[in-house]
């Protein structure tokens, strides 16, 4: 063996030692990189972020445009500091809205996808319905929701989970319908049931499409609860919406548009962040 | 041979039909043969010739139209715990880590992982140290070392090799075979290792079962009586030449057309 081993190594020069050092240099280069060219990005877009709003600050300020029509940057901003008592349990309102009835829709279209995957027959019967889920703007029910179930969280929440559930299951389906029978018979041949390979294969391999279905779906369900709370009720931010254009108190609108934007890019960075974390080994 | 005189594996009127989409294929037809205990056994033919069919009925993998496996005399119609086998590339889970891919046979079976005899096993690899980095991270040959440990953990008596090798470059093969060689002197495992190289089937094999193209036949068994450790420079030795020629001349390249 010993022979063997030695001939194996006088052979081939990058057996052990020199692989070693590859695969060390090359993660630690990437990260330093990664470190720098971030700071690098970071910089650029703090510079560009200061030139688009200071300079919608100065040309409205400039032109004197009136706060009615567009109000400065530096007018929203304070009218979310100083109305934010006003503003801020809306905040609260279109979250709970936003999370019970994701919450709801996005398990319903977890397990569907994951049953009706394992049943061609069952996804062809299925498929158009979803398909007609996904396409019809769940924002035009909201009218006959109310008129069954009042002004209050029931139906905005009935609208999230209907916009937000068939997303969710249309991408993760696409992510459970990829099958690697290598890794299926791998698992088998080690002597797996077929519920450990689900748990074990199936569904970290349909991980990465599950994430990016869970990214729009939240994203869809954001715009249906803020539409639905502008077709009726008396909170949410939606209806502060509708409330503060009707008054043509432009700043505190405006400052209802920036808690949105901001909802909707933490929703983004936070699945962009579970995607890094559960979903990396693919890309 | 076990004490009693009877083959570790059997394989006893092998035929398999798959049914496709575009009809039927005739993938094996009447394959006999008997793997020794602690013999390693190359399958050789061509591409399509229904070697890994074969491999993956001795897996327990799937069933045959007719015909039996046996693993000591007993017939073999699911996956077998003393059965292990090592997939065509390396068939790591891409989104677990070295060990948590070598731990996967334990973690289905609910057994705690051997932890001495898998750190024996990746020092024995060259593996050690790399137990936390991901597939990707790894070259190819590093992939199929581990794929190799996965297998071996769990202490099977035969152990199954489908072209393993067929996708590394053929620096990284003959460190492979090397390494194959090496771990079945120490373990003396029954091993089966299809290919379709002949050389790496000489080099190998204590004796080389060649198959004809589809549907595939039993169609000579050679005995490979080169001296072991063998090494590299075996690929030049005349008599090692002469039998890769000699089985190169007996591959028959024409598929055989039959209605099935």
């Amino acid at each position: 063996m010993a022979s063997v081993d030695r001939e194996l190594r006088d052979k081939i020069p990058t057996f052990e030692k020199a692989g070693a050092a590859d695969v060390g240099n090359w993660s630690s280069a990437a990260s330093t990189l990664s470190i720098l060219k971030g700071s690098r990005d970071v910089t650029l877009i703090l510079v560009t972020a200061i030139i688009v709003f200071g300079g919608a600050e100065l040309l409205l300020r400039l032109f004197e445009v009136p706060a009615y029509i567009a109000p400065t940057p530096s007018q929203v901003v304070w009218a979310l500091i100083t109305d934010f008592p006003y503003i801020g349990p809306h905040i609260g309102y279109t979250l709970i809205e936003l999370l019970v009835g994701f919450s709801i829709g996005a398990s319903i279209g977890f397990v569907l996808a994951a049953v009706i995957t394992q049943f061609p027959l069952v996804e062809k019967i299925v498929a158009p319905y979803i398909l007609l889920l996904v396409t019809t703007p769940m924002l035009a029910l909201v009218p006959l929701l109310i008129l069954k179930f009042g002004f209050g969280f029931t139906p905005r929440i009935i609208a999230v989970t209907l916009a937000s559930g068939p997303m969710v299951m249309i991408n993760a389906a696409t992510g459970f319908r990829r099958t690697d029978l290598a890794k299926i018979a791998l698992a088998r041949s080690f002597g797996a049931s077929t519920l450990q390979i689900f748990l074990k294969i199936r569904i970290p391999m349909a991980m990465p499409m599950v994430i990016v279905g869970l990214m729009i779906g939240s994203i869809f369900g954001l715009l249906t609860a803020v539409g639905a709370e502008m077709v009726g009720g008396s909170f949410g931010l939606g209806n502060r919406l509708t409330y503060y254009s009707s008054l043509i108190q432009m700043p505190q609108f405006f400052a209802c548009i920036l808690v949105l934007a901001v909802i909707g890019i933490s929703i983004y960075v936070f699945f962009y962040w579970v995607g890094k974390k559960w979903a990396s080994w693919e890309s | 041979m076990s004490q009693n005189g009877q083959p570790k594996l059997t394989v006893a009127n092998a035929t398999k039909y798959y049914d496709t989409g575009t009809g039927r294929v005739h993938a094996l037809d009447d394959f006999s043969i008997e793997v020794q205990e602690g013999e390693l056994a190359c399958l050789l033919g061509p591409s399509g010739c229904g070697k890994s069919t074969l491999l993956w009925a001795m897996a327990g993998l799937h069933g045959l139209s007719s015909g039996e496996i046996r693993l000591d005399g007993k017939p073999v119609t699911k996956p077998n715990p003393q059965i292990a086998m090592v997939f065509q590339e390396a068939n790591l889970l891409p989104w677990r880590n070295l060990i948590k891919n070598i731990e996967l046979p334990f973690e289905i079976r609910g057994q705690r992982p051997d932890q001495a005899r898998i750190d024996a096993l990746l020092a024995e690899v060259g593996l050690t140290g790399f137990e936390s980095k991901m597939p990707r991270e790894l070259s190819g040959g590093m992939q199929q070392r581990a794929s190799i440990v996965r297998a071996l953990s769990v202490d099977p008596s035969l152990l199954l090799m489908d072209e393993p090798f067929g996708a590394l470059d053929a620096f990284t093969r003959d460190e492979m075979n090397l390494l194959i060689q090496q771990i079945w002197m120490e373990t003396r495992k029954t091993i089966v290792f299809i290919t379709h190289n002949i050389a790496e089937a000489v080099f190998l094999a204590d004796r080389v079962f060649v198959m004809s193209a589809r549907p595939g036949r039993l169609a000579r068994i050679f005995e490979i009586d080169l001296p072991r450790p063998r090494n590299l420079e075996i690929f030049m030795a005349p008599h090692f030449i002469e039998l890769v020629g000699e089985i190169k001349g007996s591959i028959d390249h024409k598929p055989q057309v039959q209605a099935a």
